[in-house]
């Protein structure tokens, strides 16, 4: 290829595609309140799934619910993780602990780590805490 | 009761009791100058025996209640009685309650005291609790102290006859803990007027114990750790020289002194609860005195469960808490400071990181 079509051909790419990106919705840079909202309105519903699953007596096998022993999620300290939890014997993250409350009080299958069931789980731990510096390592 | 007991006859007993192991329930004594007066009981609470389906149970709460009925059994010398302090069933039903009535029939003592909790009310309203222990509120007179037993865990009337369409809907909204739905506990009128009628009979230095499910003080509503007219009761009890209340529903320990009244909770057979200060967005009133128990270590079912014997000398409590795998600890009236207070780890320099809570 002779180097002024090159040169052309490289300007066209350049041109179509800034074309593209303004004729674009907004993208990263810019987001609007409606946006904010929504994406408020997707982490809420996260947070309820996670407290439904909380209080249910269906998540583990024999009916009890994590609220039992864990009112609005207290006493799970998710600034925390990760920690060395001394009862497994290395540092964890939350969601290990989630697991083991499921297989041993609640009789129940642990939950992959990217478990939509696990997220919900975590966040509505974090939501209750919210406002709580970290602590990552305190035991 | 043919005898009022005068505050003067009470004087510490030469034999506390020694009770081998770390027993899931409160051991009660009352010690007299007369020891042929003498006596103690054990009090059991918040068994919380939760029905999977037909004849099976949730297995970690029946082994708590199985225990400490059968270390309640190995006392000595043998309890004159047993309180249970309510939350026999979880969810209120016949079976979680017969299941109950059986493993407590066991014990091997001539009566059993119970006490209503609202996870066996609020299904039928106590009434197969009614027909297999008795009367929800009474009072009794054992060797001098005047007893009274309380349904405490009542509410409002919309709340409970008005607002749900089915008893089982009733039961369920009641018995999660933090469920905003949920109402306040409270005596009611009722039993404010019986137990004013009931006291009136009573010699102001007889010793008052007063039992009942909730704390008869406030301290934190979302939890009904509170009774919504407790300074109405607290009024009633307030002419009497001693007064003791002891109380259940909390699964932690909590001590605390309003005016001549003396507050202990006693522990649960099923699981310990997390303080009220350890919900970030709460506001509470745990009793500045309590220095928190331990923070329960889940891997172990048993842990901030344990037992607690009290020495009513006196008229005044002093409790022994034998804490499962936990440092015991002893809650003893101090007459200097009129206030129950720990004696050892009472003083902030004394704390230790695990009774840390947060």
């Amino acid at each position: 290829m002779h180097f002024e079509q090159l040169k052309f051909a490289a300007l066209w790419i350049m041109a179509t595609s800034l074309a593209g990106v303004l004729s674009a919705p907004a993208q990263a840079d810019e987001f609007t309140q409606a946006d904010l909202n929504r994406w408020q309105e997707q982490y809420a519903k996260v947070v309820k799934d996670g407290r439904e699953l909380w209080t249910s007596s269906k998540l583990g096998s024999n009916g009890v619910a994590c609220v039992q022993c864990h009112p609005n999620a207290a006493d799970t300290h998710p600034e925390t993780y990760p920690k060395f939890q001394k009862q497994l014997g290395k540092v964890a993250p939350i969601w290990e602990m989630i697991n083991w409350c499921i297989q041993n009080p609640l009789e129940g299958k642990a939950l992959a780590a990217d478990d939509y069931k696990m997220i919900a789980l975590q966040a509505y731990i974090t939501e209750e805490r919210r406002g709580v510096k970290l602590a990552p390592g305190k035991h | 009761m043919s005898k009022s007991i005068n505050r003067r006859d009470f004087l510490k007993g030469a034999g506390v009791l020694a009770v081998a192991g770390a027993l899931p329930v409160s051991m009660v004594e009352l010690a007299f100058a007369d020891s042929a007066q003498n006596f103690s009981f054990a009090y059991i609470s918040d068994a919380h025996l939760q029905q999977i389906k037909g004849a099976k149970f949730v297995n970690n709460w029946d082994r708590g209640l199985i225990r400490a009925v059968a270390e309640a059994n190995l006392l000595t010398p043998k309890p004159d009685f047993i309180v249970f302090g309510g939350d026999l069933a979880q969810l209120g039903k016949k079976a979680e309650l017969d299941h109950g009535a059986e493993i407590l029939s066991a014990l091997r003592s001539n009566k059993v005291y119970h006490v209503m909790g609202e996870h066996d009310y609020y299904l039928d309203l106590g009434q197969y609790w009614e027909k297999l222990f008795g009367p929800q509120f009474y009072s009794f007179d054992h060797k001098g102290v005047h007893f009274v037993v309380l349904n405490s865990i009542l509410t409002y009337d919309d709340w409970t006859y008005k607002r749900w369409p089915t008893a089982e809907q009733r039961m369920l909204e009641m018995a999660d803990l933090d469920n905003p739905n949920g109402s306040p506990f409270m005596v009611g009128d009722k039993q404010r007027d019986w137990l004013k009628t009931d006291l009136e009979k009573i010699n102001k230095a007889t010793p008052i114990v007063v039992i009942s499910h909730s704390p008869l003080q406030k301290i934190y509503k979302n939890w009904n750790f509170w009774t919504d007219d407790a300074e109405q009761v607290q009024a009633l009890l307030r002419p009497f020289n001693k007064v003791t209340v002891l109380y259940g529903h909390v699964h932690q320990i909590q001590y605390n002194q309003i005016g001549n009244i003396s507050f202990n909770s006693v522990m649960s057979t099923a699981w310990p609860w997390p303080y009220p200060s350890t919900y970030a967005q709460a506001e509470q009133y745990l009793p500045k005195l309590t220095v928190p128990m331990n923070r329960a270590d889940p891997f172990f079912e048993r842990d901030a469960t344990g037992w607690q014997f009290i020495n009513l000398s006196n008229g005044n409590v002093d409790m022994h808490y034998d804490l499962f795998s936990n440092t015991n600890r002893t809650v003893a009236f101090n007459t200097k400071t009129g206030e129950p207070e720990d004696t050892v780890f009472q003083s902030p320099d004394k704390h230790i990181p695990p009774q840390t809570q947060y």
